[in-house]
C-alpha cells in the first residue's frame, strides 16, 4: 500500500512540475464542478419558462432588467441568461463526452487486450478493422452514421463511440503486447488462471497509463465533435442544448453585432477542450520514455 | 511489391462492399425505403413508377444488386429538392470543395513544416514554446467556432474580406476556379485559413516530433562530424527523413480536409459538396445523401490505397512486413 502511495505521490510531483498542466487540471476540475452542480450554481434555470422573459432578449453582457436581475454574459434571443445556459450546456457536453468516452474505452480495451492475448487470425481481423476505421476522419464517420440512420441522441452517441473505440483498441493492444512478454503473465499461467482473469485482472491494469492519455485526448475530441454536430443541427436535439447548439443559435445574431450569444459558449467550449488537451499532452510527455 | 498492391487493393474492394452495405441497409432496412427514396409529394402513379424503377418490389438481395449496378452506371437517383440527378449535383459542386481543400492544404504546409522544424530543432526557446502552445490551441478550437470568430473579426468588424460565397470565377487552362481572380481569392482566403488551422497544428506537431527523434540519430551526428554545414544537415538529412511520415499524413489530411470542409462550407456558405450534404440531411433529400456517401467513401478508399502504395515505395520495410503477414 505504501508502495502505491509513493508511486502516486511521485507521479504527482512529476505532474505538477509543469505549471501549465497543473493550472489546466484545476480549471478542468472547476468546469466539472460547475457542470455537475449547474442547477445550484446557475443564477437562473434557463429552461424554466416561468423565469424567462422575452422582454429580456438580446441584452448585452452586464445589463440589468427592470426587476434588477443582472445578466453577466448577456441574454440570448429568447431572453435566457447566457451564463446559466452555458452552465447547463457544459453539463450536456461533458456528460455526452464522458459517457461516450467510457463506453468506447471499455469496448476498445476489450478488443485491444484480447487481440494481443489471443494473437493469430483474430488479432489480424480486429486490427485491420481498426486501421480501416482510423483511415476515415471522425467527422466523416459521424456524418455517415447520421446521414444513413437519421438524427437523434442515440445516433450521436453511437457516432461518438465509433470514432473513439479504435484509438483505445490500438493503444490497448500495443501496451498489452509488451505486458504479454513479462514474467508475471507466465506466473499467472502457471497458477492455471483463466484467460479472462489474466486478460482483465493482470494485463489490463498495467495498460492503463497509455489508455488514460489517449482517453483524455479522445474525450476532448469527442466533446468538440459533438459540439460541431450540434452546431450543424445534426447532433443533440434542441431539448438537450449543448454548447455547440448554443453557438449555433448565436450564429444568426452575429451579423447584427450581438456577438456574446455565440462567443461566450465558444469560449466555454475552448476552455474545456483546451484544458483537457493540455493535461493529456503533458501526461503523454510524462509517459513517453523516449523523451527522458 | 505486386503482391502487396494486389492484397491492398483487395482490401479496399472489401471496404467498399461493406460501406455500400451499410449505406444500403441504412436506407432500406431502418426506415421504409419508399418513404426515403420517393419524393414525399409524389402521387400514387409516381410512387409505383419509382418502386418499379428501384426494384423495391423484389427480394432484398436482388434489391442490393439493383442498387450496386445502378450505382456503377452512375444512376444514384434524382434529388427531391432540385429535381436533377444526384450525381450531377455533387459533381457540379466538387470543384469548389477541392479548390478550398487544396488552398488550405497549401496554407497548412507552408506554415506547418517550417514552424514544426524550428520547434523541433530548438525545443527550449520561447518561440518554440509559443509555437507548440498555439498548436494545442489550434487543436482545441473547434473549426466552426474559429470560423465564426474569423467572420466576426475580418468580415463584420473590419469589413476587409467577404464571408459568404465563392466570388468571381476565373478560367485558366479550361479549369474554372476562384483561385484565378482577385475577388475569388478574397472569398477563398477566410474559409481556407479556417480549414487549414487544424491541419497546420497537426503538421507542426508531427514535424516537431519527427525532427526531435531524427536529430538524435547517429547519422546526424556523423553528418555534423563530417563538417557539413548546419543548413545542409537540416535541409537534406533531417527534412528528407521526416518527410516520409509527413507525406502519408498530408495525403490522408487532404481527405480529412474534404470531410471537414462540410463544417467550414456551412459556416461560410461556400457552395461546395460539403454544404450540399448538410443541406440534404436537413431536407431529407435522400438520393443526394446516398450519392454523397458513396462518392466520398469511394474517394477515401482510393486515397488510402494510393497513400499506402506510395508509402510502401518510400519505405521498403512496410511492404516486406505486410507481405510476410
Amino acid at each position: 500500500m505504501t508502495g502505491n502511495f509513493k508511486r502516486i505521490s511521485d507521479f504527482w510531483t512529476d505532474f505538477s512540475a509543469n505549471k501549465i498542466a497543473l493550472i489546466s487540471l484545476l480549471i478542468f476540475f472547476a468546469i466539472v464542478f460547475v457542470a455537475v452542480f449547474a442547477p445550484i450554481v446557475s443564477p437562473t434555470n434557463p429552461y424554466d419558462l416561468s423565469s424567462v422573459d422575452i422582454m429580456d432578449s438580446r441584452l448585452p453582457p452586464g445589463s440589468t432588467n427592470y426587476s434588477g436581475q443582472i445578466f453577466l454574459l448577456g441574454t440570448d434571443g429568447a431572453g435566457r441568461d447566457m451564463l446559466s445556459s452555458i452552465f447547463y450546456g457544459l453539463r450536456v457536453s461533458l456528460g455526452v463526452g464522458a459517457l461516450s468516452g467510457v463506453i468506447a474505452l471499455t469496448i476498445g480495451s476489450f478488443f485491444g487486450v484480447s487481440a494481443a492475448f489471443f494473437r493469430g487470425k483474430y488479432e489480424t481481423i480486429v486490427m485491420r478493422i481498426v486501421d480501416i476505421q482510423l483511415s476515415f476522419p471522425s467527422i466523416l464517420v459521424a456524418l455517415i452514421i447520421i446521414a444513413a440512420f437519421g438524427k437523434g441522441i442515440e445516433k450521436t452517441m453511437i457516432a461518438l463511440i465509433l470514432v473513439q473505440w479504435a484509438y483505445y483498441a490500438r493503444t490497448a493492444r500495443a501496451s498489452a503486447l509488451v505486458e504479454m512478454n513479462k514474467e508475471y503473465i507466465d506466473a499467472a499461467r502457471c497458477l492455471a488462471f483463466g484467460n479472462t482473469r489474466i486478460m482483465f485482472k493482470h494485463i489490463l491494469p498495467n495498460c492503463l497509463a497509455p489508455l488514460i492519455v489517449v482517453g483524455t485526448l479522445q474525450t476532448a475530441h469527442a466533446i468538440s465533435l459533438e459540439a460541431t454536430l450540434s452546431f450543424l443541427g445534426l447532433g443533440l436535439p434542441v431539448t438537450e442544448p449543448s454548447l455547440g447548439l448554443l453557438i449555433g443559435n448565436g450564429f444568426e445574431y452575429m451579423y447584427s453585432g450581438d456577438f456574446w450569444i455565440s462567443i461566450f459558449p465558444g469560449v466555454a467550449l475552448l476552455i474545456t477542450v483546451g484544458s483537457i488537451n493540455l493535461v493529456g499532452d503533458h501526461l503523454r510527455d510524462m509517459f513517453n520514455p523516449r523523451l527522458h | 511489391m505486386t503482391s502487396y498492391i494486389f492484397k491492398r487493393s483487395l482490401q479496399s474492394l472489401l471496404v467498399l462492399v461493406i460501406m455500400s452495405l451499410i449505406v444500403f441497409s441504412g436506407v432500406n432496412l431502418v426506415g421504409d425505403p419508399v418513404d426515403m427514396l420517393v419524393n414525399p409529394e409524389a402521387d400514387q402513379m409516381e410512387i409505383e413508377r419509382v418502386i418499379k424503377d428501384l426494384g423495391l418490389d423484389k427480394p432484398i438481395t436482388e434489391q442490393y444488386w439493383y442498387f450496386v449496378t445502378n450505382a456503377f452506371q452512375g444512376d444514384l437517383g434524382r434529388s427531391f429538392i432540385f429535381g436533377e440527378p444526384a450525381l450531377k449535383l455533387i459533381v457540379q459542386r466538387m470543384p469548389a470543395t477541392i479548390e478550398l481543400a487544396l488552398f488550405s492544404l497549401f496554407i497548412a504546409i507552408i506554415f506547418g513544416i517550417p514552424l514544426g522544424m524550428y520547434a523541433g530543432l530548438k525545443p527550449n526557446t520561447r518561440v518554440s514554446r509559443t509555437i507548440m502552445a498555439s498548436s494545442i490551441l489550434g487543436f482545441s478550437m473547434p473549426t466552426f467556432w474559429v470560423g465564426i470568430l474569423l467572420i466576426m473579426f475580418f468580415a463584420v468588424y473590419l469589413g476587409w474580406l467577404p464571408s459568404t460565397g465563392r466570388g468571381e470565377l476565373g478560367s485558366f487552362m479550361g479549369v474554372q476556379s476562384s483561385l484565378f481572380t482577385l475577388d475569388g481569392l478574397s472569398h477563398v482566403f477566410l474559409p481556407a485559413f479556417n480549414l487549414a488551422l487544424f491541419k497546420m497544428s497537426s503538421i507542426i506537431r508531427l514535424t516537431r516530433a519527427g525532427t526531435r527523434e531524427i536529430i538524435l540519430q547517429d547519422y546526424i551526428t556523423f553528418a555534423r562530424s563530417k563538417g557539413i554545414s548546419e543548413t545542409r544537415v537540416v535541409m537534406v538529412h533531417v527534412l528528407r527523413n521526416i518527410l516520409i511520415p509527413i507525406v502519408t499524413v498530408i495525403g490522408l489530411e487532404f481527405g480529412s480536409l474534404i470531410a471537414f470542409s462540410t463544417v467550414t462550407e456551412t459556416v461560410f456558405a461556400w457552395p461546395g459538396m460539403g454544404k450540399l450534404i448538410i443541406d440534404s440531411i436537413y431536407n431529407l433529400d435522400r438520393p443526394v445523401i446516398v450519392a454523397y456517401l458513396l462518392i466520398i467513401v469511394t474517394f477515401f478508399v482510393f486515397l488510402n490505397l494510393f497513400v499506402d502504395i506510395l508509402y510502401s515505395i518510400l519505405d521498403p520495410r512496410v511492404r516486406v512486413k505486410e507481405t510476410r503477414e
